[in-house]
């Protein structure tokens, strides 16, 4: 076995048990917030090894450094005890997860019924900012436009919410 | 290769850990006593010696780990383990992209003084410093107390606030060197540009030839006076040191995150917060000071002038050797210029830190962006 497949199901397990960390502590925020952090690093490592350098350290830098301190600020603000999380009582949503997530099982064992197409060898620098760059501001300069407007109306809509309770 | 890349990784871990970490937490009380016009720390001896007070940071440590690890009621026990751990080791794995030297040719060997070189050198550094924030919201969280409770959620806002700023100041860096690897950044600033030659390849003014006599390094604080500014003020909050130093507030929440931290465990806080100073200082020294570079000697001017009487092997050694001691000359500057920072400035209220963050640094660094850029389309264009 080489050196990345190892790496690659290292992150794997890591990435699968942090996952499961996350769901199954439901009595402790901060823990499953911290499981998501550990999540998301997994899979920034998997990233690396797909070569998506960008990718990875963007994902740790957004979702790890940021989006989940976020959570954190949020769970920590509101102060919840852990009786407030008394399991869901609506019996139509767990049906509806567990159809979910049986169909999107049922997928992954078909997916890895066939085997995997070989993929060509990657070009010179992929994955590194410059290609990323080039290609966002040239082939994909319709849909950044469209994201930044999305994000700018969504900065917006937050700053009249909070305004309002100001006022 | 990994013999190689072994010996660089134990030479910088000796180097900022084990010698410059624990004699700087020597410096800051050395330095804030001469600064108020007091002796210091001076007390600690062996067999007499007193040595200016340097064996403190030994006194330091034999007290930290001599003492009683407390961990307080109620308080969730892994959390509070692990938070120092999650502190602690980004500061101490972020010197893995910084150089400390440049690249050299020995025969057949190249020996770059660097652990690693990716791509994205500079991203991976945010990358680190984002996750060092777990470490002061854990501690806050874990601890069971309404004041470490507090600070861990202010050290959550200042960090984030200033990730952005800190990420959006450099921006004008990459612009001018074209790269984001450090070592690239660091050769790029061996050399020197006119002053004055915006004159002529501006506006066509014909100037005199003594005019390009009048020399800079091209060092990245004179391409980027505000971005350095803007950069220098968000590293220094991310550090969460005085002026900022809102997560610990003395005056306020007592001491804020580390409040119910005793022995090594709060000594690895304490420790981390000082190698963060010799990280902020290499960073700063390599994106804005240039790096390893002699100013006003180019590594090829130095080889070149001392081979022809050595030798090219004895030069690149002597080159390799001024390169380090340049560096790391470099970095106490501006670890001193940080002291004295902590040392004058009165801290900020709360809401002035994110007012400043918010307010006046985010615009100014997009504001920076832009100008950069203008300048380069015009200069290149």
């Amino acid at each position: 076995m080489s050196a990345s497949v190892m790496l690659f199901y290292a992150f794997s397990i890591m990435a699968v048990i942090s996952a499961l960390g996350m769901i199954l502590n439901v009595r402790n925020t901060v823990a499953a917030a911290m499981s998501l952090v550990v999540t998301m690093v997994a899979l920034a490592g998997i990233y690396v090894l797909l070569g998506a350098h960008l990718i990875a350290v963007i994902q740790i830098i957004v979702y790890a450094g940021a989006i989940v301190v976020l959570f954190l600020f949020v769970v920590m603000l509101l102060n919840l005890r852990s009786d407030e999380f008394a399991p869901s009582r609506q019996r139509w949503l767990k049906i509806f997860a567990t159809a979910l997530g049986v169909v999107v099982l049922a997928q992954l064992l078909r997916l890895l019924e066939g085997s995997l197409p070989v993929t060509p060898p990657l070009p010179e620098g992929y994955g590194g900012y410059r290609q990323l760059g080039i290609a966002l501001y040239t082939d994909y300069i319709l849909v950044v436009e469209m994201v930044a407007l999305l994000l700018l109306a969504a900065i917006v809509g937050a700053l009249i919410l909070a305004k309002r309770k100001i006022d | 290769m990994p013999v190689e890349v072994v010996i660089k990784t134990l030479f910088i871990l000796i180097v900022v850990v084990g010698a410059f970490a624990p004699v700087i937490t020597w410096v800051e009380r050395k330095q804030s006593a001469v600064m108020q016009d007091r002796i210091g720390a001076n007390r600690a001896d062996i067999a007499g010696i007193r040595l200016i007070g340097l064996f403190h940071p030994i006194a330091d440590v034999l007290k930290l780990l001599s003492k009683e690890d407390v961990v307080p009621q109620g308080a969730n026990r892994v959390m509070h383990l692990i938070a120092p751990m999650i502190a602690a080791l980004p500061a101490v794995i972020a010197y893995a992209v910084i150089p400390f030297g440049g690249v050299y040719q020995f025969g057949e060997l190249t020996l770059s003084l660097v652990v690693a070189n990716p791509d994205w050198g500079l991203l991976y550094i945010f990358a680190i410093g984002s996750i060092a924030t777990y470490g002061t919201i854990i501690a806050g969280w874990s601890s069971n107390n309404n004041w470490s409770l507090l600070g861990g959620l202010r050290a959550s806002a200042q960090m984030i606030s200033y990730e952005v700023t800190m990420g959006l100041s450099v921006v004008g860096v990459f612009m001018v060197f074209h790269t984001l690897k450090l070592p690239d950044m660091a050769i790029a600033q061996d050399s020197t540009f006119r002053v004055l030659g915006f004159l002529d390849s501006l506006f066509g003014i014909s100037t005199p030839a003594w005019f390009d006599w009048i020399r800079l390094p091209s060092w990245g604080i004179f391409f980027q006076p505000l971005g350095f500014l803007i950069f220098l003020t968000a590293v220094m909050a991310e550090n969460k040191r005085p002026p900022f130093d809102m997560p610990e507030g003395e005056s306020e929440i007592i001491a804020g995150f580390h409040l119910e931290y005793s022995g090594m465990r709060f000594g690895l806080f304490y420790l981390s917060e000082f190698i963060e100073v010799v990280v902020i200082a290499g960073l700063i020294a390599t994106i804005f000071l240039g790096g390893w570079s002699v100013p006003y000697l180019p590594q090829e001017t130095l080889i070149g002038a001392i081979t022809p009487v050595f030798g090219i092997g004895f030069a690149t050694g002597v080159c390799l050797v001024l390169h380090v001691i340049t560096f790391f000359a470099k970095v106490i500057a501006m670890i001193w210029f940080q002291m004295a920072i902590r040392w004058t400035l009165p801290r900020f209220r709360y809401d002035q830190v994110m007012d400043l963050c918010w307010k006046i640094l985010l615009p100014l660094s997009i504001v920076n962006i832009f100008a950069t850029g203008l300048i380069i389309l015009l200069f290149e264009g």
